[in-house]
């Protein structure tokens, strides 16, 4: 039988992974038609938007800097949703990341900055696992449904969050004031997140790239919290697919009733898939705070100090196919269309809420185009067995 | 200083915040008890909130000073349309696309939230508006009650139906052929299926009843109880109402007690703080939620939960 060419397994992977970037267009083009309707030209507006986010050099570094949360929200998720978890809880474990961040830098204001900086950051990774973990010890022993308990868990921290911040955590200068506004002292700035545009323009002048002027990025805002976001994403990729601890939690996630057989301990897989999506969300609220905000500020509740990054990480995740790499240019694309949707309001008086409302049309045309994945990978399966059968029939017959 | 607290008015606007939780959760008790977790509920909340202040503050006739019935009436209605409009979208992504249901509703939260403040930014340049709402009705004989009628019967309607819908919904659930197929379709699919019964359409039904009653919680906000719409104006309500479902074990009357215990303990926080009373007001909003996760664990024990909940369903040929 001549080998059937429509069924190559390459073709059908690119098909497959095609998908989001479909279900992408399809939510431009509704977006476009919104945009219509508000009297605005789609073009200029998506013209705006693409140079809001790479039009400059400062735009680029303002996207990736959007992207980092995204990406360590992101490659969180990837552990979870592969190990079966559902981890709603990103807002509430980046808060309780850049709470535990915050008290570190101000409690050791005159300690060696660097070591702040990685307490800091091992810190608020510690306190996004536990509170991932709380949630993971609920489903695993307590059989409570984790996307409740986690979207529970998100309102519990910014309450705590905006209780310490107007108490406890408050700047000393407000204390006395009539109105005092409630936030946190600025963290010394010796604690910021180094600046790498600096470093970069000496690798484009090493690389004899530099064009006129010479300094280009070095007055960006681009921290390093991207490097950190970058190399971790290859290390939860390895860890998911190269060792012992991601393969069993990925055999959890896919049948957790023939891994229990095959004698791996669930549910203290659950509470790890948790803890380590938590601890990574957690991670992002500790760069969010030494990189982006330096302190905590009580007003505007979680979406102030998260930029809603603890839900815009699972979309990319999704977006990314739930593999760590595939998040990285799935968080570039969503940081872009988040930075580029801000200019958008300033250029053609677009309010930068279509982009909101866009994240949420992508979320659902992913989803919703799902099935059509599983259908034909389905009917793969049943022509590679109908296939096997026939090659197993003509072996025995004489 | 408890007596201070807890007074006569501070009861009767515990039963007024009741009303959005109460018609949220009931309507998501119908999708859940037909096996559909709609995670969307906020969103839909704030679309209805926008538009049905938009269609009140659009029907009422230039120079009116107080509130106008017609336009009230088009406030609820308009709302009714969009809650049917995203209802039925959220059942065609959840039935019949089978999408996972714990993030389609994220997308649908997201997409209300964005698309609601648009519409805000546009029609009205985010500035605030102010309508005038449902009015008090003082329902008569009961109304003069001692202390019980001013906390009872001198609501507004839409407190009055978000009420009656209690037992309405029981009533439906329990007692009818239609609550009975519901039911079984959440319960175990296959054989309803089995049975004759169309899961998709039994679904189809419960998620857009969902969506219409989502949006009526909303409305509930923005024209009934505080007459103006602000970005993000649900702050979580929608997803607590969804937690009321499980608090209730997925019963009409146990939804009813949970939201009477978050919107009790929110009237309680509004009167510390116009009394100006230095307890940290935080702890009063965060303990809710605490509440929720403990009585997660309690209904987690009990077998109640429909058991088809968030598993899509596909005939199988």
């Amino acid at each position: 039988m001549p080998p059937n060419l429509f069924h190559s397994p390459r073709l059908d992977r690119a098909i497959d992974a095609l998908m989001p970037l479909i279900a992408v267009l399809l939510a431009l083009l509704v977006g476009g038609l919104m945009i219509v309707l508000m009297n605005a030209n789609p073009i200029t507006a998506y013209r705006g938007l693409w140079d809001g986010a790479f039009g400059s050099k400062n735009a680029v570094a303002d996207t990736l800097v959007k992207a980092t949360p995204l990406l360590l929200v992101g490659i969180g998720i990837c552990i979870s949703f592969r190990g079966g978890v559902v981890n709603i809880g990103g807002e509430g474990q980046m808060i309780a990341g850049g709470l535990v961040a915050v008290a570190i830098g101000l409690g050791y204001k005159d300690a060696d900055p660097t070591l702040v900086i990685i307490a800091c950051l091992v810190g608020s990774f510690v306190a996004g696992a536990v509170w991932g973990g709380i949630a993971g010890v609920l489903k695993a022993y307590f059989n409570v449904n984790e996307i409740l308990s986690t979207i529970m868990l998100n309102q519990i921290a910014t309450f705590g969050m905006m209780y310490l911040v107007r108490s406890e955590f408050i700047d000393p200068r407000q204390k006395g004031a009539a109105a005092p506004i409630p936030e946190t002292e600025r963290l010394p700035r010796q604690f910021d997140l180094p600046r790498i545009g600096g470093a970069l323009d000496d690798l484009y002048r090493w690389l004899g790239l530099s064009g006129e002027g010479g300094t280009q990025w070095g007055t960006t805002l681009l921290h390093n919290g991207i490097i950190i976001a970058l190399v971790l994403a290859v290390l939860v990729y390895v860890l998911l697919w190269r060792t012992t601890v991601g393969y069993r939690i990925r055999a959890v996630g896919k049948n957790p009733r023939a891994s229990r057989y095959a004698g791996i301990p669930v549910r203290r897989y659950m509470v790890l898939s948790l803890v380590l999506s938590g601890g990574l969300a957690g991670l992002a609220g500790g760069i969010q705070l030494l990189g982006v905000r330096h302190r905590m500020n009580a007003e505007g509740g979680a979406i102030a100090f998260t930029g809603n990054a603890g839900f815009n990480g699972i979309v990319a995740a999704l977006f990314g196919g739930l593999h760590p790499l595939g998040t990285i240019p799935a968080s570039i694309l969503f940081g872009a269309l988040l930075v580029g949707g801000n200019k958008l309001q300033r250029t053609v008086q677009v309010p930068s809420a279509l982009i909101t409302a866009l994240i949420g049309l992508v979320i659902v045309f992913v989803v919703g185009s799902d099935i059509f994945v599983r259908r034909r990978s389905r009917r793969r399966v049943t022509v590679s067995v109908a296939e096997a059968t026939e090659a197993a029939e003509v072996r025995a017959s004489p | 200083m408890i007596g201070d607290l807890i007074t006569a008015s501070v009861l009767a606007s515990g039963i007024r915040l009741a009303t959005p939780y109460l018609y949220a959760a009931l309507g998501e008790t119908f999708g859940q008890r037909s096996g559909v977790l709609n995670l969307g509920v906020e969103g839909v909340m704030l679309m209805g909130a926008f538009t049905s202040l938009w269609a009140v503050h659009e029907f009422t006739p230039a120079g009116a000073t107080g509130y106008d019935a017609g336009a009230l009436a088009m406030g609820v209605l308009v709302a009714i349309l969009v809650g049917l409009i995203m209802g039925l979208a959220t059942a065609v992504i959840n039935v019949t696309l089978q999408a996972e249901q714990g993030i389609s509703g994220i997308g649908i939260y997201l997409f209300g939230l964005g698309m609601s403040d648009l519409l805000f930014q546009k029609v009205f340049g985010g500035n605030v508006v102010t309508v005038n709402g449902f009015p008090k009705v003082y329902l008569p004989v009961l109304s003069d009650i001692p202390v019980l009628g001013e906390i009872f019967f001198r609501q507004n309607l839409l407190v009055y139906f978000a009420f009656a819908l209690v037992p309405v919904t029981w009533f439906v659930l329990n007692k009818t052929t239609l609550g009975l197929k519901i039911r079984a379709v959440g319960q175990n699919p296959e054989a309803a299926d089995a049975m004759g019964i169309s899961v998709a359409r039994v679904r189809y039904f419960t998620v857009t009843l969902g969506g219409v009653l989502a949006s009526l919680a909303g409305a509930s906000l923005s024209i009934s109880l505080v007459n103006v719409f602000q970005q993000n104006m649900t702050a979580g309500q929608g997803f607590i109402a969804v937690a009321l479902v499980y608090f209730g074990s997925w019963r009409a009357r146990g939804v009813m007690f949970g939201a009477l215990l978050f919107s009790l303990v929110n009237a309680l926080q509004l009167q510390v703080r116009t009394k100006g009373i230095d307890v940290p007001d935080e702890y009063a909003a965060m303990a809710p939620y605490v509440l929720t996760i403990i009585a997660l664990v309690f209904a987690s024990q009990r077998i109640d939960q429909p058991a088809a909940l968030t598993k899509p369903f596909e005939r199988g040929e």
